[in-house]
Order: structure tokens, then sequence, then C-alpha cells
């Protein structure tokens, strides 16, 4: 199936001052490669500011990248100007849908025109509008929508609040979409309808999605593929049932571990955590950068930096010790 | 009396230019010495509002319109806030707030803020407040040191911890945590809650645990009390509630939401939305998204029938 977004190398440093003269170089990115088909979901997976949601906008070219090269559909844009981008129709072509349902749409604002502003801003003619408009609403269940097109955001509930973002970045016919935390902020009783919708809506417009989450469970039901990020590197990416299934990097493995069930059999029971939190990414640890937090860790982690290598049919994993954990002659839990 | 805590017959309403927002409207519960409850529910749903109540901090436009709230067997919602203060607000009974992490004071060290209430509730001498803030500091999982940092330079874990010593501080028997962990990364999460399942068992604490998450819930509490609409709606054990079929069709249907990393099943969603406080459909409060619905849910409220051993559920199914 063809590539929507194609990223290769790509770095995002950011250069923070500290004190008076020095400055450090924060490295938001350093050196991710992931591609997303049509039709398909990539999961991005990691705690705070592991990157994920810079991944995110530096792959719509909200954000510039320091180094490496972003494709759209083959075409790179990662050096393209603004005209260009509007020019070649790109802009429309790739969205976002935020986390927060709440403060992302105007509270003075019908939903009809919130939907349709963007439509409005790009030049479109009125009957055009109306149809994108109702067509929208309706691939997100807010239906029918000539009852829902005259409401304010403050009568909905936030389930339908974001159903109301995602009806947003729809309507201009996106072919990549982002979705960066897009169920955290609503009731668990209405996530699963929210992550459902994104998936059938994709199907349904052939688009390639990027989710971007901290919720490694919720990733299972959307994504084909998953990437788990550790301060701005990929440590683990292969198809989401392999790395559910079979996880190798140790962060992985303990994120995963990580995650309540409803089972009163945990009760009381301490669970394995990952000690300690992510190092500042101003100072990060050399060699493996997981290898302060690692149980299995040895003197090579510390000094050398583990490739992203194939150890399944494409299950990459960048860890030295990943064929011992592979054949289970070590723990991690 | 083994009883930590017994709430009767609570009703607790905001005003509002709509009218009165039932935010709990007829709970009855207890708990019993180093028990822990977990009370789950969306928003909305009064499970905040009840925590307030029990200690007494309810925003200006709330009040408690009837019920009882009995602490180590005395009426306290009759004592007057600042007997209730004096005699009960941190030394019997204290609470987490939710987002309480990001409510610290910026200018105070943190452990000045921890040593607070000892010096002017406690009537402990400063000297002696900082060694036992210190202490907490230390009980926690956090270096003596982090006595003197600002809450900048913590991050939201380490926070949650001093939050968590603070309350902590006076000895208190019953311990509420509203949302402990949802702003934490699941990481950190899973690290605060070895702390407080450590803590329990350490002080044997009565504890109330108020969250969204069932699955948190289970990890904590030995019962679960489910609410909708500001009414229990299922309470019973948690082996009960979780281990075998639940009893309520909405407690059935938060469970079958919560994505899993096992197992084939497919999180499932509850169609429509919570009821509005101001005017409750008429009936049970959940008819409306209930899948199971039949006429007499439309028309009668249910009451809560028992269903096991110390297990309740309202729902006409399990009516006559």
């Amino acid at each position: 199936m063809e590539e929507v977004i194609r990223l290769e190398g790509v770095k995002k440093y950011y250069e923070v001052r500290s004190g008076l003269i020095g400055s450090k170089i924060l490295k938001a990115l350093d050196g991710v490669t992931l591609s997303i088909r049509k039709k398909e979901t990539v999961a991005v997976v990691g705690e705070s500011g592991c990157g994920k949601s810079t991944l995110g906008r530096v792959s719509l070219r909200l954000l510039d990248v320091t180094d490496g090269r972003v494709f759209f559909k083959g075409q790179d844009i990662s050096r393209m100007t603004e005209e260009e981008l509007r020019e070649k129709s790109f802009r429309k072509k790739m969205q976002i849908i935020f986390q927060d349902p709440y403060s992302s749409l105007n509270p003075f604002m019908r939903i009809g025109d919130i939907v349709s502003e963007p439509l409005e801003i790009h030049g479109y003619r009125r009957e055009e509008i109306r149809e994108a408009v109702y067509r929208a609403l309706e691939d997100v269940k807010l239906v029918p929508p000539e009852e829902f097109v005259n409401r304010y955001p403050h009568e909905l509930s936030g389930g339908q609040r974001q159903r109301v973002n995602i009806a947003r970045a729809l309507v201009l016919g996106p072919e990549y979409i982002v979705a960066d935390e897009p169920v955290s902020m609503i009731d668990a009783s209405s996530r699963a309808e929210i992550l459902l919708l994104l998936k059938s809506i994709r199907d349904k417009r052939e688009m390639g999605v990027l989710y971007i989450t901290h919720d490694i469970a919720t990733a299972r039901y959307v994504s084909e593929r998953i990437a788990v990020m550790y301060l701005g590197e990929i440590a683990e990416t292969g198809l989401t049932t392999s790395v559910l299934k079979t996880p190798i990097h140790p962060y992985t493995i303990l994120l995963l571990n990580s995650v309540p069930e409803p089972d009163p059999a945990n009760r009381r029971r301490k669970r394995p955590v990952i000690k300690g939190e992510p190092p500042s990414p101003l100072n990060p640890p050399s060699g493996c950068k997981f290898h302060t937090r690692c149980p299995v860790a040895i003197e090579r982690c510390r000094t050398e930096k583990p490739a992203l290598i194939e150890y399944m049919p494409g299950h990459f994993v960048a860890c030295h010790r990943a064929t011992e954990i592979m054949r289970g002659d070590i723990s991690v839990t | 009396m083994s009883e930590a805590l017994v709430v009767e017959e609570l009703k607790v309403y905001y005003r509002t230019e709509k009218g009165a927002v039932r935010a709990v409207d007829g709970v009855s519960f207890s708990l019993a010495r180093g028990e822990s409850l977990a009370i789950v529910g969306e928003s909305g749903s009064g499970k905040s509002t009840l925590g307030l109540t029990l200690i007494r901090a309810l925003p200006a436009n709330a009040s408690v319109v009837s019920g009882r709230v009995y602490i180590n067997g005395e009426e306290t919602l009759s004592l007057s806030l600042s007997d209730f203060r004096r005699r009960y607000s941190w030394r019997v009974i204290s609470m987490v707030f939710q987002g309480a992490m990001n409510s610290l004071n910026p200018v105070l060290k943190v452990g000045d803020q921890i040593a607070e209430p000892l010096i002017y509730n406690g009537g402990v001498s400063r000297e002696e407040a900082r060694r036992r803030a210190m202490e907490m500091i230390e009980l926690v999982g956090l270096p003596r040191e982090f006595y003197y940092r600002y809450p900048h330079e913590l991050s939201g874990g380490m926070r949650q911890r001093i939050v968590i010593a603070m309350s902590l501080v006076m000895n208190p028997r019953i311990l509420i945590l509203d949302e402990p962990t949802s702003a934490l990364d699941v990481t950190i999460q899973a690290q605060i809650l070895n702390l407080v399942k450590d803590l329990i068992e350490r002080f044997s604490l009565s504890v109330i645990f108020i969250t969204h998450d069932l699955a948190l819930a289970s990890d904590i509490a030995d019962r679960i009390m489910v609410m909708y609409g500001g009414q229990i709606v299922e309470l019973g054990s948690a082996e009960r509630v979780l281990g075998e079929a639940p009893k309520h069709p909405y407690t059935e249907k938060l469970l079958a939401s919560i994505p899993r990393l096992r197992g084939e099943t497919i999180p499932e969603f509850i169609p429509g939305r919570p009821p509005d406080l101001t005017s409750p459909p008429p009936g049970c409060r959940f008819h409306p998204r209930c899948p199971y619905v039949f006429d007499r849910c439309r028309r009668e409220e249910p009451p809560l029938f028992k269903v096991g051993e110390g297990h309740v559920a309202r729902c006409w199914l399990h009516g006559e």
C-alpha cells in the first residue's frame, strides 16, 4: 500500500539558554525513521517528554526539522516554503486532532461554523462547504447533522466535542492525520467509541494516521504498527501484535507491566515498576539512554549506543541485551 | 465498633442558575478500620463531592441537604466547622485533593508546607515539625534534603509524593485520595500506587480511593462502590464486583470499556451521556443508556437490591 508519510533520520534540536552566557542543546528527536501507509495507523507510545508530540508536529511540518527529511506521498516537504506547501495543497492534506476537547473549540461559535471554518479559509463555495460539513458530521456520527450545526460546544459531552474536533480535521479531505492523545481527557465510557470511530473513518477515507499516546493498551485496538519512544529515540518498533505479545526492550516490557488491569487478584500486590523518572533531555545519559533505569543494564550499555536492529520480521529493537531477553536467558521483571 | 466511617442517607446539592444539582443523592455506606474502598464513577457522578463532604470542605454553593456522617462513632456534620477542623481535619481524616500536586505554594519550600499543620494545628515546635516533615518525606520515598526544594524543582510524580506526605503528617486514620494518579504517566502512576499500597499496610489506614478507572480501583480496593448520577449503583467486595459478573449494567459496561492488553475482547462504549442532575430522568437514572432497559425502569426508581454477601446493586433485574 502507498506510503503517505515517511520520516528519515529526523532530528529536532532546541537551543536552551542556561545561565547568562551558556546554552545547551535539547534533543527532542534524535534520529527517528518511521513511515505510515494509506489505511494504516502507527501508534507512538512513551512517557511525557519522550518526543512523541514533537514527532507529530514535525511530521506535519508544523515544526521545522534540524536534520533529516520528511516525505509526504514521496515528496520531501522538510525544506519547502509555506507558499509551496499551500500551493501543492499539502496543508489541506495533513491535519491534527488535539488532546483537549474542552479548550480547542471556540465556545462562542456554533458547531457548523467551527467545522466549516477551514473550508472558508481555503475559499470554498457555499454549497461545497455545506456538503463537506454535513459529510464530516455524518462520518463522526453527530447525526442528524442539521441538528448539530446550530448547537454550541457547551451543549455537548466531552466525547461529542472530540467528535467535532475530528469532523473539523476531516472537512478538508486529509490523507494524513495526527491524533495527539485524542481520548486521554474523555470519560472512560466514551473512549472506545472515539477510538473505533477513528479507525472506521480512516478506512473509509483511506487515510494514514499517527496515533500519539501514553496509554499502550489503547494503541492495541487502533494501530497496525507501534513505535515505543524514549528520550527522542525509538526503543522498539514493529507490528502492534508482535510488540505487545513479544516485547523485547526492557522499557517496553516494564511499560506494559505498569498498565493496571481490572483484576482483583492484583490487589495490594506491588508490581515491578520502572524506577525513577526519565532523565532530563538536556543532559541525557551516555550509551543507551535507558541504562539509568534499566534493571538489566551492563557496562556496555553505559558506553555504547545500541542500534535499532531487526530481531523478528519487521520488529526492531535498540538494546544490547535483546538476544538474551528473547532467549529467556535474563528476565527484566 | 469497628467502623471508622459511617455515611447515612447523605444528600449534597449545588445551587446553580438552572436549579439544584443533586450531586450526591441519598448515599449510605461504611468503611471499616484498615479497609480500602474505591469510589468509581465518571465526571459528574458525585464522587468528588462526596469526598469533600466527608472532610467538610464543600464549596460555598454546595450544601448538605440531609444525612449523617459518623467518624469513630461521632456524628461530624453537626459539629461547628471550627470544632471539626480542630478535632478531625488532618489528624483523623485527611484528603489528597484532585490536582493538589499543581496547587502547592510556589514560593514556599515543600518541607515547610508539610510542616505547617504540625505547627499551627498540632502545637509542635518548629524544630520538631521540621524533623517530622523530613521523616514524612523519607517515608514517601524521597531524600530528606527535598525538604528545602521548591515545587517547580520537582517533577509531577515527586510533587504527588509531597502531597501524600502532607496528608499523612498528622497521622490520620482515614485517608481520602481523589484521582491521585490521573495526571501522571503510567510508569509514575504505578510507582505512586505501590507507595499507597505500602502506606496502607504500614499504618493500617482506612482509605477511600476516588477514581474514574475501574482497573486502578481493583489494584487498591477491598471493596468497590460504583456511583452514577449521584447515587450508588453497585457496592461489594472487589472479587464480587469485578471477579464474577458485575450485577449492575453500568458496572458491566464500564468494565467492558477498558482497553485490555491481553485477550480478544474489543472495548465497548456506553452510548449517550451522564444524566443532567438538575432534572435526572425518572425511574432508574441509567435507563436511557441501559441495554437491558424495560418498562419498569422508566417509571420506578430501583432500590439497592441485595445480590450476594455484602453485595448490592440498584437494578430492577434483581427485583422480584
